[in-house]
């Protein structure tokens, strides 16, 4: 049976569950931010996915995922940005240490 | 089986094992890597749905662009060699059990729904339409959001560099 769109939305929700359990249990900013990252890739699968195979005829879906992927790399650039900074003041980026905004 | 079946297969493969273990290593340097195989896996499926123009995206911003970025930050910010702590057992139950259950829900709502496809003249994704209608301003046109994700862009930038500056030291 020739894969089609039931597939390729399998895949990109086991990705997206599979960032969500990183999200949860990982205590490191980094290794947070790649949760986040495989997050948003895999919601890029699924607007591609359904540009493909749902409206053809339109190409919203593509033009909604390049523009994830810029907004994504705006993103990942910021936060390192921060992370980075939390390094310099805190000697660790452990998400445990970073708790002064806290209330 | 036909070849195009095969790689779909593989591509997939790829894409879920790597993510996996890009989120359950605790070698964060290993970690990285696994994720840069997970885009690359990515890419590949773009590639096997032939739209090639956001394949080539994702493989210049992901694979060549956040993933160097992240390997640097890794890079100034942890001692080589050292792993990353182990996590409560219970926390990592919970954490999969909720994933799961995620999991499971999407799936039983996507086996109930059925798609409507149209029978209207498909666009090709080629890099010449893309571009007409990315610079378009007429209807379904997209040459507002590109020039706001410019903007955009432009602020992240300074704002990098604004939030990295090394302040100076207070002299007393």
């Amino acid at each position: 049976m020739q894969p089609g769109l039931y597939h390729i939305l399998f895949i990109s929700a086991a990705l997206f569950f599979i960032g969500v359990f990183g999200f949860f249990t990982r205590r490191n900013l980094i290794t947070i931010l790649m949760s986040v990252e495989l997050v948003l890739n895999s919601v890029n699968l699924n607007f591609i996915a359904f540009n493909k195979y749902v409206w053809p005829h339109k190409m919203d879906g593509l033009f909604f995922s390049i523009f994830v992927i810029a907004i994504a790399a705006a993103e990942a650039a910021v936060a390192i940005a921060i992370i980075i900074n939390l390094y310099r003041s805190h000697q660790s980026i452990d998400v445990e240490n970073a708790e002064e905004m806290k209330f | 089986m036909s070849g195009s079946t095969i790689i779909f297969y593989m591509l997939a493969a790829l894409t879920l094992v790597s993510g996996i273990l890009a989120v359950t290593t605790r070698q964060i340097f290993r970690a990285a890597i696994f994720l840069l195989f997970s885009l690359i896996g990515i890419a590949g499926l773009y590639f096997w749905m032939q739209y090639d123009f956001v394949a080539a995206v994702q493989i210049v911003v992901y694979v060549g662009g956040i993933t160097v970025l992240i390997i640097f930050s890794i890079f100034l910010t942890q001692q080589a060699g050292e792993l990353l702590p182990k996590q409560k057992i219970g926390r990592l139950l919970y954490s999969a059990l909720a994933a799961f259950c995620g999991f499971a829900l999407t799936m039983v709502q996507l086996c109930q729904h059925t798609f409507k496809t149209t029978t209207e003249q498909p666009i090709l994704p080629t890099v010449s339409n893309i571009g007409d209608r990315m610079l378009s301003v007429e209807e379904n046109g997209f040459a507002l959001p590109f020039e706001v994700v410019s903007i955009l862009l432009l602020a992240a930038m300074i704002g990098c560099i604004v939030i990295a500056l090394r302040s100076k030291p207070t002299t007393a």
